[in-house]
């Protein structure tokens, strides 16, 4: 299994990694007996994402994704955010293993959480 | 002090050895010098065929076993599958009981899961925490159809040795004719492989574990014992492997036994001296770790570790950037879900399996790559725990 050279730069440099502490929401899925946790904290004003950070528990590829992901999202309205796919995900990072790509979802479905919460709260 | 030393610090030998210069140096004029079909009739067939005799020969003698009994094959995968499903097709669909246990390498748990489903038995015998069968579990899971036990030497993952001298005295005091097969694939560098002290009717073997070339291994199997062979063909080793023989692999693997046995005792020395060095430094600069190896009950090479609150194969990746090779039993790292079978067969949980690091030592490395990985480890995993949101939080 190879990964990309942005995956590995990524994983050893991340973006946007650690948490905000007033967040007005938080996401969080995964499972530690599976190995992936991942936690995405956002900062929300006028339905733009003014800032973004994550907490990951897992591989170099869930670690990558959680990067990248944040890295696309800050800036971005939350319909925009809602756009995001996991293809998009994988071509940022130049592409992931086959055995990978699930991490990808991971990322998804931790931002779609985080909305998902903010959403209900408004 | 965190400087790196090297580029390349390798503390994986229980994946893979490098081939010692002298195997290398033995095997080298046997690919374009010496380049004869061990079964030609001419000089060059016959170069080749003296060489393959030789090696066999020497492993023979070191084996304690008679040269028949050696059958060459492409490595212990191979060997394993032979051993088992060439036991099992000579019965020709008599019922059948296979013991293994569960912490088996792959290539007999694989091979064991594909018999079941052609109607064979198999129990799976649990292992204590330090990673031993206990041989009173062998004994009581023996029944009337019990043909074939199946028990590995020393653990890949763990490093832990089962008492094989025991296991198949006691079995075989129940039922003589049971046959037993052990996987020595890792026992050969640090435990005498004798088949007579062991008692073993089979035991496989494979060169690229004791710094032998890869894709070469062998098959003892005792006179007498009977095999269907898996490969049909040109009816070489007597019918029960087919296939032109490998012959600078052969040598080489000739020369690399040779080498593990005469050297065994200074390399395990040394080995057991890094790695105990290596543990001391592990634990007392990493806090909120398990050490999976059972030092006491283990072969010099191993120290397998969780990292309680860090992935192992990000660990692994960490290290692999300041230049350190080591593996993990992480599920990430393998493409599957589920973590290493052989932790959670000595009670480890899943969540803390995935946390797993295994460094095995060699007989090339030194203090200074020691002392090199104790000062880059403990960063690497403060990184991860940091990242971690289920972690001290
Ligand atoms: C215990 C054990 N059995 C079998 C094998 C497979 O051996 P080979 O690589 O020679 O097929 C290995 C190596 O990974 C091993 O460690």
């Amino acid at each position: 299994m190879i990964y990309s050279d942005k995956v590995i730069q990524h994983f050893k440099n991340p973006h946007n990694q650690g948490s905000i502490e007033n967040a007005d929401t938080v996401g969080e899925v995964g499972n530690p007996s599976c190995g992936d946790v991942m936690k995405i904290y956002l900062k929300i004003e006028d339905r733009i994402i003014k800032d973004v950070k994550f907490e990951t528990l897992g591989c170099a590829a869930a670690i990558a994704v959680s990067s990248a992901l944040t890295d696309m999202v800050k800036g971005k309205s939350i319909d925009e955010a809602l756009e995001i796919t996991r293809q998009q995900i994988i071509e940022d990072l130049g592409g992931l293993p086959e055995v990978k790509v699930h991490c990808s979802m991971l990322g998804i479905e931790a931002l779609h959480e985080a909305i998902k919460k903010y959403e209900k709260k408004d | 002090m965190k400087k790196k030393i090297k580029e390349n610090i390798y503390f994986d030998h229980s994946a893979t050895t490098p081939v010692d210069q002298r195997v290398l140096k033995e095997m080298m004029p046997y690919f374009s010098e010496k380049y004869g079909n061990y079964s030609s009739l001419h000089g060059f067939g016959r170069e080749a065929y003296f060489a393959v005799e030789k090696a066999r020969e020497k492993i023979a003698s070191t084996l304690d076993c008679s040269k028949d009994e050696v059958i060459f094959t492409s490595g212990s995968t191979e060997s394993n599958n032979l051993a088992l499903k060439g036991v099992i097709d000579s019965l020709k669909g008599k019922s059948a009981h296979i013991i293994t246990t569960q912490i088996e390498h792959d290539a007999i748990l694989v091979p064991c899961k594909q018999l079941e489903k052609k109607g064979v038995e198999v129990t799976y015998l649990p292992v204590g925490k330090n990673g031993v069968v206990d041989p009173k579990s062998v004994v009581n899971a023996i029944k009337d159809n019990t043909v074939l036990i199946s028990i590995m030497y020393v653990n890949n993952e763990l490093g832990s040795i089962n008492p094989i001298q025991d296991i198949v005295r006691m079995a075989k005091k129940k039922n003589k004719d049971i046959i037993f097969h052990t996987d020595a694939t890792q026992a050969v560098n640090f435990l005498s492989c004798s088949v007579k002290d062991l008692g073993v009717d089979m035991m496989s073997i494979s060169g690229h574990k004791i710094y032998g070339p890869k894709g070469v291994g062998l098959l003892f199997i005792r006179k007498g014992i009977p095999i269907t062979p898996l490969q049909a063909g040109g009816h070489q080793e007597r019918s029960i492997r087919s296939g032109t023989l490998n012959v600078p692999g052969i040598v080489g693997l000739g020369k690399a036994i040779e080498l593990a046995v005469k050297e065994m005792d200074k390399n395990n020395k040394k080995i057991s001296k890094l790695r105990d060095y290596f543990i001391k430094g592990v634990l007392k600069n990493v806090p909120d770790i398990i050490l999976n190896t059972d030092v006491d009950n283990s072969v010099s090479s191993h120290a397998n570790f969780c990292f309680v609150g860090a992935e192992g194969e990000s660990i692994l990746l960490y290290l692999d950037a300041e230049g350190i090779a080591v593996s993990t039993g992480s599920a990430c790292a393998s493409g599957s879900l589920e973590p290493s079978h052989v932790l959670l067969a000595i009670g480890i949980e899943k969540e803390i399996a995935h946390s797993s690091i295994r460094f095995t030592f060699g007989k090339h490395n030194n203090k200074e790559e020691i002392d090199y990985a104790l000062s880059v480890l403990p960063s690497a995993i403060r990184k991860l725990r940091t990242m971690n949101p289920l972690y001290n939080k």
